[in-house]
């Protein structure tokens, strides 16, 4: 059994990892995808609400989807948040879609022609069943529009495309609250235009997840059509190794997470196979965890812990249950972090609306003492080599919690479980829901078929976007990149925010590089939330320095500003950095009595004085002077000091 | 295989089709002895795809594209081109809706209502054939997607028509007042009516005036959603309707719809004084020119207006079914002539109601017609196409000129009500002056002695 903390080395070619990835890329297109709102995000706040419920429907198939019922049965009301002039009656589930917008479809070919795919004749839209609120129909619109293709490294070879599919984006979460009865959404983001690409599951090796998602996020960019910053680009990745389960991962929003949480989740599958082989060896089967759990809220009555005393003061019950021959493995650790306990409490709270669990490999701890441990174990008649698991809350909460959490510890026996998990931030995933079986689609009627024409394709095909190895040709004759600046440049996911700055300002194309290439890295590295920065904002500092507000030194605070204060602008960082740029009569003057202060020094070292003079000019100009006037300003002063001698 | 040019059966020969391909697409897929359901292989050049042949449909679709439903759920549409090869991987089952069978117990505690169905989105799923939303559900099928229902009241469910709403006639409001009647009379203690919502508020009308002095109350209920999907209105307005019907303490015709955005409540509208405004919300059913009987949550009802009839079972209903259905309604509008009612009369019809501009107007150049409609006994009825306020002929010229010309004024009746209401009095009477008489007395509260300033919609 795996118990050290320390990262094994794992040869991901002997557990037979396979990867499977599926891209999906906001578009920045004037419309939404089937009305004629606008696609940008809002933070002022909403002028209109809507309160509504979701039930499940019959699949055009029959079956009433499994996911779909899941969220059903927690019975959920969602309150939806939207602007009178920038969200319609379309999101709001109050008017039939429009038509596939163009715009979006454009730009859905031209990825397809990119990735080699086959380009579907006729586009149907479908309706996918999703019903946890974030689409208010209860579906999302989507429709697959090529198949096949693929995206090739030279370190990794090819990986196979399976679907590129156009898509509506669901509406953003804002929060739930405490009962977990409701869930609050903003419409804004419903509608807008998502490119799904998904890959066969090809990727054997976490890096290359990582390297094949960078590949297809190039080219996504290479469209310049797509939008940038936080959320504009997320992927789900489906992982399994052999004998394990097939695992989707949805939302992870950086591409550098996803080598980590492959990695991650090959530990997670690895460590349950072998909790398999842990039980079968103490003799453990499934039937041993059936049954109702024990009220036992009289043994913690006058237990220090604070979570249940406060759960006491609510009313709430403490139920227990025995876990046979589980001792020791509900606290064994499956990813960093996360024990199998904490996989159970996500069962728990998922059906179970309660705020966790406590069990006995984890205990005495968070003030439940030795003492009330004798009191529960007496109670429960524990016996050697079992564990407890102990649930706080409402009964029938309780109860569903305890149902989820037997019948999670059975499915240990199986091995992996499919299902789909959420990405955290650190790379590891928590439970989410079961997989949704693939009988969720049905026809969307409202939306009539789109008929891709000849006409059409030969328009897109004569228009793809110009491939990498030309762009870099031209960034070496144009912009005078070095060839080494150049490759960084084409092969980097800023690629289009390069040639946006470039196409629209007058500023030297080595600054705009050496900025979206080193400093980023550099500021990312200091902590400062680059995520967070809008292409607006980008934009705006290259503005100023193409209207020379401020020197170039400046970038670097003016970037770090502007991703820790999102809501301002560039006027408001120049102000608050104080970064007015300085009439040259100021400099000349500061210059001039430094140059008089210093006379002993330049007269020692004459013209070599400029090192240290100039280190005392630009702690008093950085980034509200350019260094070079700063520099020139200051070998003429000198010159002129050495030369009046 | 390929498609062959010589084989092109004829695109019009309906009767050959399967599941509505027709042309190349269907001489392609007979060839390959495929049909829908039948799981198949498409290729073509680079392109392979598996999936099951799934019904074409037939409003407006071309005879080129073949639809397969893929294993990830997605249909596509595949050209069918000279290169297509097709090969029948598996035989099929063509799609079918099942719905889970749920065993009706009767719960003698809980009051019946009937329920009858005729048709429209509130019993409608998605037909693959049309490809657009079809009446298909019957009204037992409903009660089991709304299990709630059962735990509301026991259930005596009849599918009485499966049509669109646009299709509802007279003939068919006198066969649902009967049906109706019969319902009462087998002693429901509530009635809910499924409906299509375009002519709701005619339906609601034609039933108010055809069952008078109601023992229990009558809803007439509809959705703005398919309920195919989750979001649909269809369950919240039928547990609302089911709710006034068993339990509302007045005896009334209502359209029981939501009454806002959110699924928050419904509105029970009086039946001679509402009518769909929008064309697509939820809340499009507005009360006009009066106030909403009632206000229904998951919880309860809260009665809105006094003086209602209440609720008894023991009052005997009166069943006036009858209808003339000669009748028309005709709007007028900048620059029309007579040229419509001259063509109506000369059609025979036996009364008109006029939907005029402003106070009650029409222009000079449909006198003559109305006159000629006077001379023939043909009794004219003028509404208002304003729809919010109360006509009066005395204020202009022209209204004084109308009602010379004998020209009965509809006060604030609904152009659709005042439609109904002639159409449900010819049928009771050809008298002139019993026509004229009934059609400006308030019966079954069409017509209100008082515009109330709450009445009318905030303009900002």
């Amino acid at each position: 059994m795996q118990k050290n903390k320390n990262k094994r080395e794992i040869d991901y070619q002997k557990v037979g990892l396979k990867v499977g990835l599926e891209l999906h890329q906001q578009l920045d297109t004037k419309a939404k995808l089937f009305c004629n709102c606008p696609t940008k995000l809002r933070e002022d706040p909403a002028d209109l609400e809507l309160l509504r419920e979701l039930r499940p429907t019959q699949s055009e198939l029959g079956q009433i989807d499994r996911a779909a019922l899941f969220e059903f049965q927690k019975n959920l009301k969602f309150l939806y948040e939207g602007y009178d002039d920038t969200v319609c009656l379309v999101e709001q589930d109050e008017e039939p879609p429009h038509k596939l917008d163009e715009e979006a479809l454009r730009v859905t070919l031209t990825m397809t022609c990119l990735l080699q795919s086959n380009i579907i004749d006729e586009i149907h839209v479908m309706r996918k069943i999703v019903i946890d609120g974030s689409n208010t129909g209860g579906f999302q619109r989507t429709c697959i529009v090529g198949l096949g293709g693929f995206v090739e490294d030279p370190r990794f070879g090819r990986v196979g495309i399976q679907t590129i599919a156009l898509e509506e984006d669901a509406a953003r979460k804002l929060d739930t609250d405490k009962k977990m009865e409701l869930i609050r959404y903003r419409l804004d983001r419903l509608g807008v235009p998502l490119i799904e690409i998904a890959t066969a599951p090809d990727i054997h090796d976490p890096e290359m997840g990582r390297v094949v998602a960078e590949k297809i996020g190039l080219l996504l960019r290479s469209t310049r059509r797509v939008k940038r910053g936080q959320g504009t680009i997320r992927q789900d990745l489906n992982i399994s190794i052999r004998d394990g389960g097939l695992t989707e991962v949805k939302g992870v929003q950086r591409l550098d997470l996803i080598e980590r949480i492959i990695e991650y989740e090959v530990e997670r599958q690895i460590n349950l196979l072998e909790i398999k082989k842990e039980l079968e060896k103490r003799g453990a089967k499934p039937s041993l965890f059936e049954g109702k759990p024990t009220d036992v809220t009289d043994v913690f009555l006058e237990s220090k812990s604070k979570i249940l005393q406060l759960e006491i003061q609510k009313k709430a019950r403490i139920m227990a249950q025995v876990f046979p021959k589980m001792a020791g493995i509900i606290g064994v650790q499956l990813q960093p972090g996360r024990r199998l306990g904490t996989e159970l409490a996500d069962y728990a709270r998922a059906y179970g609306r309660v705020s966790g669990l406590f069990h006995t490999d984890e205990l005495p701890n968070y003030g439940i003492t030795k003492s009330d441990l004798v009191r529960l174990h007496k109670k429960m008649k524990k016996q050697n080599g079992d564990a407890i698991i102990i649930i706080a809350g409402k009964a029938d909460n309780v109860e569903k919690a305890f149902l989820a959490v037997q019948q999670r510890v059975r499915q240990l026996f199986k091995g992996v479980p499919s299902e789909t998990r959420a990405a955290n931030e650190d790379g590891t995933t928590k439970y989410m829901r079961p997989r949704p079986g693939s009988a969720r689609m049905y026809p969307e009627t409202d939306v009539a078929p789109t008929i891709v024409s000849k006409a059409l394709l030969k328009e897109i095909v004569n228009s793809l976007p110009e491939s990498l190895e030309v762009k870099r040709h031209r960034f070496i004759q144009e912009y005078k990149l070095s060839k080494q600046v150049a490759s960084q440049m084409v092969n980097s996911l800023q690629l289009d925010l390069f040639e946006d700055i470039m196409e629209r300002y007058r500023v030297p194309a080595s600054i705009v590089a050496a900025t979206l290439l080193e400093t980023w890295k550099s500021l990312r590295r200091e902590g400062i939330p680059m995520d967070e920065l809008t292409s607006e904002s980008v934009l705006s500092v290259f503005e100023g320095l193409s209207d020379q507000k401020f020197a170039k030194e400046a970038i670097p605070d003016l970037l770090s500003f502007l991703a820790r204060h999102p809501d301002k602008t560039i006027n408001n960082a120049i102000t608050e950095l104080r970064l007015e740029s300085i009439d040259l009569s100021v400099v000349e003057s500061f210059i001039e009595s430094l140059v008089k202060k210093n006379a002993d020094l330049i007269h020692k070292r004459k013209l070599n004085a400029i090192g240290p003079l100039m280190g005392d000019a630009m702690r008093e100009f950085q980034g509200k002077v350019d260094g070079k006037i700063v520099n020139k300003i200051l070998v003429a002063a000198i010159k002129a000091r050495l030369a009046s001698k | 295989m390929s498609p062959n040019k010589e084989e092109k059966v004829n695109a019009d020969d309906d009767t050959t089709e399967i599941a509505g391909y027709r042309g190349q697409a269907l001489s392609f897929i007979r060839k390959a002895k495929v049909n829908d359901g039948d799981l198949i292989r498409l290729r073509k050049k680079n392109f392979v795809a598996e999936g099951i042949l799934i019904p074409r449909a037939e409003i407006g679709a071309d005879d080129q594209h073949l639809i397969i439903k893929m294993g990830n759920g997605y249909n596509i549409g595949v050209r069918v081109e000279r290169g297509l090869e097709i090969e029948k991987i598996q035989e099929g089952m063509p799609p079918h809706v099942e719905i889970p069978s749920r065993k009706l117990i009767k719960n003698t505690k809980l009051p019946t209502v009937g329920i009858i169905s005729t048709g429209g989105t509130i019993a409608s799923r998605v037909d693959y054939k049309t490809g657009a939303v079809m009446a298909a559900l019957s009204a037992h099928d409903l009660y089991n997607v709304v299990p709630e229902l059962g735990e509301l009241v026991n259930i005596r469910a009849e599918v009485l028509f499966s049509i669109f709403s646009e299709n509802m006639d007279f003939e068919h409001l006198s066969k649902l007042a009967r049906t109706v009647a019969s319902h009462i009379k087998d002693g429901d203690d509530g009635i809910v009516i499924a409906h299509g919502t375009d002519t709701l508020h005619y339906s609601s009308a034609a039933l108010a005036f055809a069952l008078q002095n109601l023992p229990v109350p009558i809803c007439l209920v509809g959705s703005q959603r398919s309920s195919d999907r989750p979001s649909s209105d269809a369950p919240m307005n039928l547990l609302a309707a089911a709710r006034v019907a068993a339990y509302a303490p007045f005896a009334a015709v209502t359209v029981v719809m939501h009454g806002e955005s959110s699924d928050t409540f419904a509105l029970a509208h009086p039946a001679t004084k509402v009518r769909k405004c929008h064309t697509s919300r939820r809340d499009a059913f507005r009360t006009v020119n009066a106030s909403p009987l009632a206000m229904i949550t998951s919880k309860e009802i809260k009665v809105l207006e006094k003086n209602l009839l209440p609720r008894d079972k023991k009052r005997e209903l009166v069943i006036k079914p009858r209808f003339d259905k000669n009748v028309a309604l005709v709007k007028t509008y900048a620059g029309a002539t007579g040229d419509l009612l001259d063509s109506l009369i000369d059609k025979g019809y036996h009364g008109i109601v006029i939907e005029g501009t402003g106070l009650g107007h029409t222009p000079h150049t449909m006198y003559p017609a109305i006159r000629r409609a006077q001379e023939l006994h043909i009794p004219i009825v003028m509404t208002s196409q304003c729809l919010w306020g109360r006509i009066n002929m005395r204020v202009y010229r022209t209204g004084v000129e109308l009602v010379n010309m004998g020209v009965i004024p509809g006060q604030d009746m609904l152009p659709s009500v005042a439609y109904v209401k002639l159409a449900w009095v010819l049928g009771q009477t050809r008298d002139p002056s019993k026509i004229r008489s009934l059609m400006t007395t308030n019966l079954v509260g069409e017509i209100s002695d008082q515009t109330r300033t709450s009445q009318f919609f905030p303009g900002v």
